[in-house]
């Protein structure tokens, strides 16, 4: 799994390739916990080069996300594909949390 | 039938060579497309539950064994750890909201909507938990 986050004036752009499973999704965790300790409260993932997502990673996301919520903070995801897609959709995160399908849309979509 | 089993410690180290063993078992009997990523998928649930909860106490081994047709895939996995049954786990609620979701509980209900066939049984000091992938009709494996 790799990582990169690109900072953007209505937000950071977090794109995350290769597989988040239960070795990596802490990885990631702690990424987005150091950037929201520097003040990040926006956050767009791009998952359209994630090829695959476990429950691991859902837990990372919704621990990420719980404490973005008092920061009233948001976690928007784009790009989703094939089995990563599934899962959101299994699992209900796909109506947790707002889909878009580029980071751009995602962006404008806070205005 | 053909047959293959591995034999690891249960750590999540192990994780990356128990779901390469399941991809290459599964590519043999011809299962290369869309399903795989379903398959890989429950095997790492089921596998991480054992790495984390089936030895409380220390360490144990997890066994893998996989085999089937280009019809059907089957992958049972076995440990000598606590009894645990996937299939009694509650169903996590999926329209609760950020604040009230609940983190964990959701790698058994994506086990179980995963597999087509999902039984676990406790035979002596084992736990046996059995995966069965089915191909239908005209879909690619």
């Amino acid at each position: 799994m790799e990582i990169l986050a690109t900072r953007n004036d209505k937000g950071t752009i977090v794109a995350i390739s290769g597989k988040m499973d239960a070795v990596t999704a802490p990885v990631y965790e702690q990424k987005l916990r150091e950037l929201i300790d520097g003040g990040e409260t926006v956050f767009v993932n791009d998952f359209s080069r994630l090829a695959y997502i476990s429950s691991a990673g859902l837990r990372s996301i919704l621990a990420t996300a719980k404490i973005l919520k008092p920061k009233q903070g948001t976690l928007m995801f784009c790009g989703l594909t094939g089995p990563v897609r599934d899962v959101f959709e299994i699992s209900g995160f796909g109506s947790l949390f707002p889909l878009h399908p580029s980071p751009e849309a995602a962006l404008k979509s806070i205005g | 039938m053909s047959q293959r089993s591995l034999r690891l410690e249960a750590r999540i180290e192990n994780l990356e060579a128990m779901l390469a063993f399941v991809a290459e078992s599964a590519g043999k009997l011809g299962w290369l497309g869309e399903r795989l990523p379903n398959i890989e998928l429950a095997v790492e649930e089921a596998a991480v539950n054992v790495c984390n909860h089936a030895y409380p106490e220390g360490e144990g081994f997890i066994e893998l064994s996989a085999g089937g047709s280009r019809d059907s895939f089957m992958v049972v996995i076995n440990d000598a750890g606590i009894p645990f049954d996937i299939l009694a786990a509650p169903e996590p609620d999926l329209t609760a909201d950020i604040t009230e979701r609940e983190i964990g509980g959701l790698g058994c209900f994506l086990i179980r909507s995963l597999t087509d066939r999902v039984s676990y049984r406790r035979e002596g000091e084992r736990n046996i938990l059995q995966l069965e992938f089915l191909r239908e009709k005209g879909q690619e494996c």
